[in-house]
């Protein structure tokens, strides 16, 4: 086919490719970015693909200012993103705190690789995820998607935009290197207009336009840059005016508002999976390419005769926590599996408390789990 | 100096949010004059305001976006540039302008600094350089001269500073200048002329800091730097930028160093775009 224009059909691509056709299919028609390894193929992607839909790649000469730059082609009225491993996503984090204060719609990928710091460039990890919820400084709620497949990553990087413009958040798609590098089919479909969310627009004229006047789901309509709104926007505690305002009258206006419209709409936001879970009292929670090989333990344990079911998170923050308090009670243990030293499961034993057991099942990053080593540690949970 | 005059009477109030008034800054500090030079250079060269986008670091500077009735966005710490880099490309009818302080864009921000002249990317950066951390309360920063004094460097300045316009004349930037506090003609103009060139521009605005830098070294007042720039300061339209270094209390070579023609981002973009097109795989 032509790849002048959207792609539509089925093909056997990688999971970074993919998330780049995601994005192109969600409407975003800007990219800035940095080559790291193994989110490069992103980067690429997006190179070819976005001169040939109208938009603009650009290489950053860094990821503070790729981050930057993503903002700022947002409020210039474009759908924009950025994609980094573990090192670049650090330094994105600056600006990421900014794209929260001034609630900037825009999309961050993270294919994350093994952890600390270099790493292991070219291996899977899943280290960040702690990170990409409390990453920059400050008090606020973000939103983060974990992908398990090459199409899921698509699916997701296009729901990553629609909740990014519906909430005015960046909203991060928190993937690994198994994902963006395994190629696999995926299906990309025609994408209706009425499937794509863009963002609310301001609906007075521009002599009564506040910036951060919020409707009713805590989300205020967003102009853009050059329309004539003639709006101002900082990063500094401000009022619905958009002007700086150094109270803590202000500061508690702003930050409750900030985390609120994210905690309030949760139900909106929130999306896992369930397999087996209706009769399961040995529950596995996992999200990305490990919940792919935990799917597999299930069933072996399945075959032992034991009740174990999956809850994979799709939606990781906000965290699925009234759904893990209601299989609290339902379940003897959750068995979390990750690819780093325990993070999310620290989210899953806060939420089930005392009712259930919860076992961190760890991988220091290099490779995935096997199947076995989640299966041993629900064998020994429902003895 | 803005809230000591009378508004009504300045073409350029129509671009101040006058319910911000009064602003910030010191008595006898040139970042309202840049200010204003800026806000004179949009009303008399006739740019549709509207199309403006001007977007700030932090800083004293900074605090310029605020007080703008333009769409004005006051972001992190040396990332100007940047956002502003994708406003201009996500949106290249914007008119955008940089406005920000020497620490900002040339210490923190300093890469891309010289990455944006390096592309040619369409945009006017305004470098307000006084010289110093002033919001910070006179810290020592990439433009203070040797032997400058700061609560950073209390025994002088022992790092050689930058010389701005000769680093972005290295870097590229097809528009360079210099001016003073003093030289508010020169400023306007060379302002008014930048927001109109293709490409990326660079303009350094010489700025007095009376009670923080000039606390420190001799200068307590507006006066004080006023008349500095008056004995000091020389017009070299055309100097070369590798011999405009300034020396504390030295000679300050002003003018309009560089203005050459040559393709931009924008330029080079709209060929891709082309080429993009053709391609069928």
């Amino acid at each position: 086919m032509k790849q002048n224009k959207i792609m539509v059909g089925e093909f056997f691509v990688s999971g970074d490719v993919a998330c780049a056709e995601g994005a192109i299919s969600a409407g975003c028609r800007f990219f800035a970015g940095y080559p790291i390894t193994p989110a490069t193929e992103i980067a690429e992607r997006m190179s070819l693909r976005l001169p040939q839909v109208d938009g603009v790649y650009i290489q950053m000469e860094d990821e503070l200012a790729s981050m930057g730059a993503v903002l700022g082609a947002s409020w210039a009225g474009k759908k924009s993103m950025t994609a980094t491993s573990g090192p670049g996503f650090s330094l994105m984090m600056e600006n990421l705190g900014l794209g929260i204060m001034l609630e900037t719609p825009c999309v961050l990928v993270n294919i994350q690789r093994g952890d600390p710091s270099t790493g292991l460039p070219t291996m899977v990890g899943q280290g960040d995820m702690m990170q990409a919820r409390w990453g920059s400084h400050g008090s606020y709620e973000i939103i983060a998607l974990a992908p398990t497949s090459p199409q899921d990553i698509f699916d997701l990087t296009i729901m990553a935009f629609n909740l990014s413009e519906k909430y005015r958040v960046p909203v991060i798609i928190m993937s690994d290197e198994a994902v963006g590098h395994m190629s696999e089919k995926v299906i990309m479909p025609y994408m209706k207009q009425q499937s794509l969310t863009n963002r609310q627009r301001p609906r007075v004229n521009p002599e009564q336009y506040l910036p951060y006047k919020p409707d009713a789901n805590l989300v205020p309509p967003m102009a853009m840059a050059g329309e004539g709104y003639l709006f101002h926007v900082t990063g500094l505690t401000h009022d619905e005016r958009g002007y700086p305002v150094m109270t803590t009258e202000a500061q508690d206006h702003l930050v409750r508002r900030l985390v609120d419209k994210i905690r309030v709409n949760r139900d909106d936001i929130i999306k896992y999976k369930e397999i087996q879970i209706e009769d399961a009292d040995i529950i596995v929670c996992a999200y990305g390419i490990t919940a792919r090989i935990a799917q597999m333990a299930v069933k072996m344990a399945r075959e032992k005769g034991i009740r174990a079911g999956m809850l994979q998170l799709i939606t990781v923050w906000p965290f699925a926590e009234q759904k893990i308090r209601d299989l609290s009670s339902q379940a003897r243990a959750f068995i979390v599996p990750e690819i780093n030293y325990g993070q999310i499961v620290l989210e899953v034993e806060r939420c089930a408390g005392d009712r259930a057991k919860t076992v961190l099942v760890p991988n220091m990053g290099g490779k995935v789990h096997s199947p076995e080593i989640i299966l041993e540690a629900i064998q020994e949970a429902s003895r | 100096m803005i809230n000591n005059l009378n508004t009504e009477e300045l073409s350029i109030k129509r671009y101040l949010r006058q319910d911000r008034l009064p602003h910030m800054w010191c008595p006898g500090c040139g970042i309202g004059v840049a200010l204003d030079c800026f806000l004179r250079a949009i009303d008399r060269s006739g740019i549709d305001h509207n199309g403006i986008a001007m977007v700030c670091g932090i800083g004293c500077a900074g605090r310029a976006a605020g007080y703008v009735k333009l769409d004005s966005f006051h972001t992190t710490h040396g990332r100007a540039i940047p956002f502003a880099t994708g406003l201009k490309l996500a949106n290249p009818k914007l008119n955008v302008v940089v406005f920000s302080g020497d620490g900002d864009l040339a210490a923190i921000g300093g890469n891309h600094l010289i990455h944006a002249a390096r592309r040619n990317i369409d945009m006017t950066v305004i470098c307000v350089n006084n010289f110093n951390y002033g919001m910070t309360g006179s810290q020592a920063g990439p433009t203070t001269p040797l032997e400058a004094l700061t609560t950073t460097s209390r025994y002088g300045c022992f790092e050689y500073p930058f010389n701005l316009p000769y680093l972005l004349s290295a870097s590229g930037a097809p528009y360079i200048a210099r001016w003073t506090a003093l030289h508010v003609c020169q400023l306007e103009k060379s302002i008014a002329e930048a927001m109109v060139k293709p490409g990326f521009s660079f303009i350094e605005v010489i700025s007095p800091c009376p009670p923080i830098f000039g606390r420190m070294n001799k200068k307590p007042t507006g006066m004080d730097f006023m008349r500095y720039y008056q004995e000091k300061s020389t017009v070299q339209n055309g100097a070369d930028p590798k011999n405009v270094d300034i020396e504390l209390n030295g000679t300050i070579v002003v003018g309009k160093f560089v203005d050459k023609e040559c393709p931009t981002l924008l330029d080079k973009l709209s060929q891709v775009s082309d080429k993009a097109k053709e391609v069928k795989t």
